[in-house]
């Protein structure tokens, strides 16, 4: 994810200090993993640098001064930009769990049991999302969803490998 | 908490439907309260076992035990008893009866076990607002749709308080938002009542709603808990 789209993207809806980007981006898209303080204020300075937002106001506090950041119109533009981009979608053609089941079949070990252990590993995986989702509100459910999801469809390739253990043994030790 | 035993066991199912075994040495427990997903492909033999441990199919070898008494010694009617008042049913088409409305639907296993039209239809009623479906409670099943009628049978399954409730692919014919709704009221309404669950399904994201995974491959099953 583009943290410093985010961020920018955060600030169209009005000028924040640094702390309250940290704390709208971790409500909305942290999840289990917040940002670093350092991380917001070192991209806040790089987008300063860029000319993508500027300091609205400096307010003196107890500690370090605090800086209100103001996206500019180029900033926008660059959200904008970052939005119509299409995401490039992953090409899952590098998979550790293709490479094991290949290797246990060369060796001579249960690919069946490389690919049960997996999906016992997974579908704990989906129960853990899964009781999150149904104590949570639609954000949570979304998030948790779109992991859902793939954990799904890499249950359904460990299901239809499994289906084609034999000819795949038949083949890698050809 | 305390361990409990298991409720239903099952060993050494095998069944076989002329030159195909459907069944070929299944296994399979489950304790009260417990929800236990069956998956496994098309074909592979886990309507079979469900069917077998509900009672409805009689296995050619190895013992089904419920609550320590061994389902094959029971007589038809114990047995069919067994199924009326300790079993509930959900199936992929709900299966409602078209002619009576919803309440009278989720009513009819109490009327069955001999429970008097006011009661019953009192239970009935709590059954369906738990479901959140009570508002369709005097309409008929075709003026209904597929979730709601789904719901409908959820609270029909677990109108008699059942020990065990056995769901055929309760999800099949719906999609994905009415799918997880049903599997979150199921799943709620059945630890509320300390009912246990076989759910045989397909879909990892409904199985991702029980306690743990049974896999049956060739009429054979896998306890994935005992994996790893």
């Amino acid at each position: 994810m583009s943290i410093s789209h985010t961020l920018l993207g955060l600030l169209e809806s009005g000028p924040r200090h640094g702390y309250d980007l940290k704390r709208s981006f971790d409500q909305r898209f942290g999840h289990d993993r917040p940002l670093h303080y350092g991380q917001v204020y070192s991209t806040m300075s790089r987008l300063l640098k860029n000319g993508l937002v500027e300091v609205e106001a400096i307010e003196p506090g107890g500690g370090p001064e605090r800086k209100r950041y103001a996206i500019t119109d180029a900033g926008v533009s660059d959200v904008q930009q970052w939005l119509a981009t299409p995401e490039k979608p992953d090409q899952y053609l590098h998979s550790t769990l293709y490479t094991k089941v290949v290797l246990a079949l060369l060796t001579g070990r249960d690919a069946s049991d490389v690919l049960d252990t997996q999906r016992a590993e997974h579908l704990s995986a989906m129960r853990v999302l899964t009781r999150r989702k149904q104590q949570g509100d639609l954000a949570d459910q979304l998030i948790c969803d779109h992991a859902l999801f793939h954990l799904e469809a890499d249950l359904r390739w460990l299901e239809l490998t499994a289906a084609r253990l034999d000819r795949l043994a038949t083949e890698v030790r050809r | 908490m305390k361990p409990t035993g298991p409720l239903l066991v099952a060993t050494g199912l095998r069944k076989t439907y002329g030159p195909t075994p459907a069944l070929d040495g299944a296994d399979f427990s489950i304790r009260p309260g417990e929800v236990v997903a069956v998956m496994g492909p098309s074909g592979s033999g886990k309507s079979t076992l469900l069917h077998c441990l509900a009672g409805i199919v009689t296995p050619d070898a190895g013992t089904i035990v419920y609550d320590g008494r061994e389902l094959s010694a029971m007589s038809d009617s114990r047995r069919s008893a067994l199924r009326r008042g300790e079993f509930g049913f959900v199936f992929q088409f709900g299966q409602l009866v078209p002619e009576l409305t919803c309440l009278e639907n989720v009513a009819l296993p109490l009327r069955l076990n001999g429970t008097g039209r006011r009661a019953a239809e009192r239970a009935a009623l709590a059954r369906l607002e738990q479901l959140e479906v009570d508002d369709v409670r005097n309409k008929r099943p075709g003026e209904i749709s597929g979730g709601q009628g789904q719901r409908v049978a959820v609270a029909r399954a677990l109108a008699t308080e059942p020990r065990v409730v056995f769901a055929d692919e309760p999800t099949g014919a719906l999609d994905s938002l009415n799918g997880e709704r049903v599997m979150h009221l199921l799943t709620e309404a059945s630890r509320s009542t300390g009912a246990a669950v076989v759910l045989v399904t397909h879909e990892a994201r409904v199985a991702a709603y029980s306690d743990r995974e049974v896999v049956v491959r060739d009429g054979r099953s896998r306890d994935l808990e005992r994996v790893a």
